[in-house]
């Protein structure tokens, strides 16, 4: 048993390929006990997570907030989108496109990203997030201007039989592109171009002094973090939405990502996972709130855009490492008072 | 020819209303070292309680005085409760808390007047002057807005050169320490700062309101060619803002007149990211340029 550990800690590739080995089985199970809301609500947690692991990761590991994260999965949902409707490309290949989309994309936008600092990266990205969207209006015949683009949904293979529940398939295929994501982006986290990206953040000047190139750096992870998006995005619109829509990539679902990696916690792939949970759920909580109190519809359709303002709010104010930051302080205070009590023992 | 003459002229009117918004962020600007990404939210805030105003007395500049005041009020209030514990810590945690407050504001406003935009009356006649026999596009109402932002521009000038109070201001903005040691209660100064900005933007939402319609998400587009026109001008200067919006506007309304109006967002976005890059210090830095 201690062997493994052992293994487990010094192998990041076999810890990472153990998690999401774990993970994927917990949440296969999951699925078959579900019902068709449930595993619909999964799915979306899924895409949700593909993208806040992405702004997690940029944000936590080489500093940058982007606020452009709503827009980039636009356009992995936009080539998603196109090519299964346009071109007839099968699922898992329009997804592979979104991923290299929004990569290609977020190239320039990151090589410009890492010549900006604080509030001015911050405004350049919002403005990408206003601006980005609005192309679909730019050129309606293409992307459908207001009403977007519809994706026929996908189908499950025969061998599953012809019963099998689409919203299951939907889930599977979202938590897949999930645990792609988990498993790219640990095994990045624990190398040395992880540790690079830390140096960089910490310290600029003393990281080039090691020889890091600064601009560089922090452009690739720009466009890590984009193409994780760009797979979010591609699994909203190819497999558990169905449609790409300019409505549903406006500021609000940039807001929404920055709510869901502040609430978990910059820089920590398991925040990301509380941040995507929050995202699915809130507005479910708010509803049932609001139809217990007989709110009306103005209040209740805009009361999950309180609570995140709020919560971003209060956190920033409070707690500001959020909700992993939280757990991992705790585990950090039990571990201490573990070690102080073995220390009297250890001495006597 | 008259098509460019008609996008000149709006271009000036709409450049006004992007100068008032980026005074308003220079000013917290200066103030605090925080771009306040809520201007947006707060802005549509008090043009809301202009419009309940105006539409229940029947009275334009009581509703215009009383979105000033509104103004005034909430920019001292955010920044004595949610600013103050923010100042001086990392950049990104102001920004967190501000788009926190723009999104608390965007939903607040949506459960109390709905999502719908709304119109908002003028405060001048919609139809263009005449010459000759074409009309122009230029209105007497585009009339108001420039002179009322010109004229608001040169009172903050006098008041921030010729009055004690101004002194003070930029006392504390440029050495707060100093600023400190000599007695000027540095923390007041800058609550000044922030409500004076919050009315300057109070002003701006009230002169474009017309044209945009009311609505929660209405003033995003104004926050951000705002931004960038306060980035053109080099944030840190009154009289820059107003030169870099009205810059702003001109270009964004030739880019609408021949391009189309959907691409003015990206436009505003590329200009922001291409000043950056060549003169991080806007267009204007004479002093060494500041590492952005």
């Amino acid at each position: 048993m201690t062997a493994a550990v052992g293994l487990l800690r010094r192998h990041t590739l076999l810890r990472s390929l153990t998690i999401v080995a774990a993970v994927g089985l917990l949440l296969w199970l999951l699925t078959l006990g579900l019902s068709d809301y449930r595993n619909e609500q999964l799915a979306r947690g899924a895409y949700y997570f593909a993208a806040l692991a992405g702004l997690t990761v940029l944000a936590g590991l080489s500093g940058q907030i982007s606020l452009g994260h709503g827009a980039l999965m636009a356009v992995g949902a936009y080539t998603a989108a196109l090519l299964i409707g346009r071109e007839g490309w099968p699922v898992s290949l329009a997804l592979a496109a979104s991923v290299v989309t929004t990569g290609v994309v977020g190239i320039p936008v990151g090589i410009a990203a890492s010549r900006l600092r604080g509030p001015y990266l911050a405004g350049a990205t919002l403005a990408l997030a206003v601006g980005l969207p609005s192309l679909a209006d730019q050129y309606p015949s293409l992307l459908g201007g207001e009403n977007g683009l519809t994706v026929n949904p996908p189908i499950p293979p025969s061998w599953l039989g012809s019963s099998f529940s689409l919203s299951r398939w939907e889930a599977w295929v979202a938590v897949l592109g999930a645990l792609l994501v988990l498993f790219v982006l640990y095994n990045i986290l624990h190398s040395g171009s992880g540790r690079s990206l830390r140096a960089v953040r910490d310290d600029e000047i003393a990281a080039s002094l090691c020889g890091l190139r600064i601009s560089r750096t922090q452009a690739t992870a720009f466009v890590l973090s984009a193409a994780c998006a760009g797979l979010g995005g591609g699994l909203l619109a190819a497999v558990v939405e169905q449609l790409a829509a300019k409505g549903a990539f406006g500021i609000q679902l940039s807001l929404y990502l920055l709510a869901g990696v502040v609430i978990g916690g910059l820089g920590s792939l398991g925040g990301a996972f509380w941040g995507a949970a929050l995202l699915v759920l809130l507005p479910n909580w708010t509803n049932d709130l609001a139809s217990s109190f007989s709110l009306s519809t103005n209040v209740s359709n805009n009361l999950p855009l309180a609570i995140y303002g709020l919560i971003l709010i209060g956190l920033v104010l409070l707690w500001p490492s959020g909700i992993q930051g939280g757990i991992r302080a705790g585990r950090r205070s039990v571990s201490a008072r573990r070690a102080h009590r073995r220390t009297p023992s250890s001495a006597a | 020819m008259t098509k460019f003459i008609d996008l000149t002229l709006s271009g000036i009117s709409s450049g006004a209303v992007d100068a008032a918004v980026a005074l308003a962020l220079v000013l917290i600007w200066r103030a605090t070292r925080i771009v306040n990404f809520a201007q947006g939210a707060m802005l549509m805030i008090t043009t809301y309680i202009a419009s309940a105003i105006i539409s229940s007395t029947g009275s334009y500049v009581l509703g215009l005085l009383v979105a000033l005041a509104c103004g005034l009020v909430m920019g001292a209030v955010v920044e004595r409760i949610l600013v103050r514990p923010v100042e001086g810590a990392s950049p990104l945690n102001a920004v967190i808390l501000t788009l926190g407050l723009y999104t608390v504001l965007v939903a607040v406003a949506g459960m109390i007047w709905g999502n719908s935009p709304r119109s908002f009356p003028a405060a001048f006649s919609l139809r263009g002057y005449k010459v000759g026999s074409t009309r122009l596009l230029f209105t007497p109402n585009d009339t108001f807005i420039v002179l009322t932002v010109v004229g608001v521009a040169l009172l903050l000038g006098v008041m921030f050169r010729a009055t004690s109070l101004g002194l003070r201001m930029r006392a504390s903005a440029f050495a707060p320490e100093v600023a400190r040691l000599l007695g000027v209660r540095v923390g007041r100064m800058l609550t000044v700062g922030w409500a004076l900005a919050a009315a300057a933007g109070a002003l701006a939402g009230v002169l474009v309101a017309p044209s945009v319609f009311l609505g929660p998400n209405s003033f995003d587009a104004i926050l951000i060619s705002g931004f960038v026109a306060a980035v053109l001008g080099g944030l840190d200067s009154p009289p820059g803002a107003v030169v870099g919006g009205l810059l702003l506007g001109l270009a964004l309304s030739y880019v609408s007149g021949y391009e189309g109006s959907a691409l003015v967002p990206m436009a505003a976005l590329v200009i922001l990211v291409v000043v950056l890059m060549v003169r991080p210090g806007g267009l204007f830095s004479t002093q060494q340029e500041r590492r952005v």
